[in-house]
């Protein structure tokens, strides 16, 4: 199967580079798009040798708001997919004692990443086709004392996602709000996840790939997570705020 | 984390790493006082497992050029041979020299120098092999060939990683026409017609033979030989001419738990091989198969080494020389199947003639077992490495779990140079495994 290019922003995650070679084994060019691009070219041999497809390296930086036009501009063709897979977990402490660390956070999670889909909303839109696959996290569907900085801004990006998508709805243009849950990748290394709520980057990318197939719009990654957050959307707050999870 | 190789067995305590980039190995080189690097351990005992510190390698896994016009890969130390056949069989190249799983790193395949079954014709996986780059204990990556920096290159080749860490490699695929093996198999009633049989194989590429190693008396070594050739694009079927790459999409089975040991017993194992002869014996003579099941036939079976129960199993693989061999195979199956124990996995093979500092193969001809591990287990291993020594053989490090620094010793006089090989660079404290301190490496 051959496809349009995808573009993949935040090429050097783990779950980017997941993402990248699930639609490069598909036959999709690939566009990875992260800062200092340049250090890519390891991955963009990879990618090209294992898949016979074409990777380009784009420089990217989310958080350079006003240099998005002009990155969008510059592609080598206007993406079919574009897969948003910035992100900073930041630490929770340093959070609360830093302002500056807590912002920086914000940005690296709603403000980037909604600026730059945006950007590629209108262009699609313009166009009249196109995916727009935003990585949010469950920890933004209820602010918890560990994460709630990280997890308000992806509450934030959920629901630009979701404006998003039914602003486009019927433009041609689809958004896929990705839920990943926990995650197996650097951002999580070291910490005690338990294995059953903890996915491989390559079942994120394999969701990723059938939910843009499939054009379905929230996706968690293991269905498991659907009934975890249901239930903890579902505990009334005054119970809520007194535990310890 | 609790780590173990391939056979299960020992289970071993380990912190582990998994660097990301050139900077955070050479951080952890800089740091560690003594560590050594896993593949995708599918070394049978505990040759990637240091218990300060093992460093995962799976991070490295980037094919980086590839030249069609002479077949020459250069890739990361960490890309599968599975992933290197996924990419290039479509193409029309496959390893030159391959082991009997495709689950092995590139850089595991150095470490060990594996073989094939074509070692009678080209060697072992160091014939494919370029050149590698090695990260020493200063953390300085070094490349090496057969003629630069030779002696690291021919003390890595088959170094069990003791040398430093191999981080990249270029090696050399064959064209092939298709991705289909003409295979004729030979049925041979005892030792001798075995032994007969793969030596007038050895105009084959590929040959090996199973060998019924609990059959006795009269029996003993009743063995199915099997040569196998690449398949040209004429001999196949027209329907598979069409498309020569196009194998059928196989069902993977995979053994989600560890089977109670009792499934493996004597009897069973008795019956299992004996059908399994008769089987092959019926089916003597050549057809098709392709490339997934000629080479790894227990890839089939994901978890295969479940089977074998919680326990694990241990691996015996020793070469013989070749005016040894009939004497000494003879003893070696007499007392396996003497012992009751033995495996479905017994295989006969034989070497071509090699070169190296300390790589495993030598003229002459290989036996592989396996032993289910329990009561007596070691004790039989051990009378077996016995009986290999009284011939003139040798063990593979890569399948050795619980062998004495003694009898690696007493089979090997390579061992003194390459630890001097290792004294002389400073490498013994630093690269390190769990094998390497119990044979004194």
């Amino acid at each position: 199967m051959t496809g349009g290019p995808v573009l993949v922003l935040g090429a050097r995650s783990d779950i980017g580079r997941a993402v990248a070679h699930g639609f490069a084994a598909r036959g999709h060019p690939v566009q990875l798009a992260a800062r200092d691009a340049g250090s890519l070219a390891d991955d963009r041999a990879d990618i090209a040798l294992r898949h016979g497809v074409a990777v380009s390296l784009q420089e990217f930086d989310a958080l350079d708001i006003g240099t998005h036009d002009a990155f969008v501009e510059a592609l080598p063709e206007l993406p079919q997919v574009a897969v948003c897979a910035v992100g900073l977990l930041g630490r929770q402490d340093e959070n609360e004692r830093d302002p500056a660390a807590a912002v920086r956070v914000m940005r690296s999670n709603f403000e980037g990443p909604a600026s730059i889909l945006a950007v590629l909303a209108n262009r699609f839109e313009a166009r009249g086709s196109g995916t727009l696959v935003g990585i949010s996290s469950v920890a933004g569907e209820r602010g918890r004392a560990t994460n709630y900085v990280y997890g308000s801004a992806k509450a934030g990006f959920t629901a630009f996602l979701s404006g998003l998508r039914n602003r486009l709805a019927g433009r041609g243009v689809h958004v896929v709000t990705v839920l990943p849950g926990f995650v197996a990748t650097r951002m999580t290394e070291g910490m005690d996840l338990p294995a059953r709520l903890t996915a491989q980057p390559d079942e994120v990318a394999g969701a990723i790939l059938r939910a843009v197939e499939c054009r379905r719009d929230v996706i968690y990654v293991r269905p498991i997570w659907r009934l975890v957050m249901a239930v903890i959307r579902n505990i009334p707050e005054r119970v809520f705020k007194r535990l310890k999870i | 984390m609790r780590l173990s190789g391939w056979g299960r067995y020992p289970v071993l305590e380990a912190r582990t790493h998994a660097p990301r980039s050139l900077a955070a190995l050479q951080r952890l080189v800089g740091s560690e006082p003594s560590l050594i690097a896993r593949g995708n351990g599918r070394a049978y005992g505990d040759s990637a497992i240091n218990p300060a510190a093992t460093v995962r390698m799976e991070h490295f896994d980037r094919m980086l050029a590839f030249d069609p016009a002479s077949g020459r890969l250069v890739a990361e130390a960490g890309v599968l041979l599975g992933d290197i056949i996924a990419a290039f069989l479509p193409c029309g190249w496959f390893p030159l020299v391959t082991p009997g799983t495709r689950f092995v790193t590139l850089g595991g395949a150095i470490a060990a120098d594996v073989h094939g079954k074509n070692h009678h014709r080209d060697g072992s996986f160091r014939a494919c092999v370029d050149w590698i780059e090695v990260m020493g204990p200063d953390g300085t990556l070094r490349r090496c060939s057969p003629q630069q920096e030779a002696t690291l290159f021919d003390h890595t080749l088959g170094g069990m990683g003791l040398t430093g860490i191999v981080l990249r490699a270029a090696i050399r695929l064959r064209p092939v026409e298709t991705a289909w093996i003409r295979q004729t198999t030979l049925a041979a009633p005892d030792l001798e017609a075995a032994l007969a049989a793969l030596e007038a194989g050895q105009g084959a590429s590929y040959s090996v033979a199973w060998i019924d190693c609990l059959a006795r008396g009269p029996a003993l070594g009743r063995s199915l030989v099997m040569l196998g050739e690449h398949a040209t694009r004429a001999e196949l079927p027209r329907e598979r001419a069409a498309a020569p790459f196009d194998t059928p999409r196989r069902r993977r089975l995979s053994v989600p738990l560890d089977l109670p040991a009792l499934a493996l017993n004597g009897a069973g194992m008795r019956a299992f091989n004996a059908l399994y002869y008769r089987s092959g014996a019926r089916r003597a003579g050549e057809r098709l198969v392709d490339w997934e099941g000629y080479f790894y036939p227990l890839d089939a079976i994901l978890g295969w080494n479940r089977i074998y129960g919680r326990r694990g199993f241990a691996q015996f693989q020793c070469v013989l020389p070749p005016d040894r061999t009939e004497a000494g195979l003879a003893a070696l199956l007499a007392e396996t199947a003497q012992a009751g124990t033995g495996s479905f996995l017994a295989v006969l093979k034989r070497f071509g003639p090699q070169e190296s500092a300390f790589s495993f193969p030598m003229e002459g001809w290989t036996l592989a077992l396996d032993f289910p591990m329990g009561a007596g287990t070691l004790a039989l291993l051990d009378r077996l490495d016995r009986i290999a020594l009284a011939h003139g053989g040798r063990f593979y490090l890569a399948k050795d779990s619980r062998m004495s620094a003694a009898t690696l010793r007493a089979s090997d006089a390579r061992v003194e140079g390459f630890r001097a090989h290792r004294d002389a660079r400073g490498l013994t404290a630093r690269f390190r495994s769990a094998q390497a301190e119990r044979l004194a490496l």
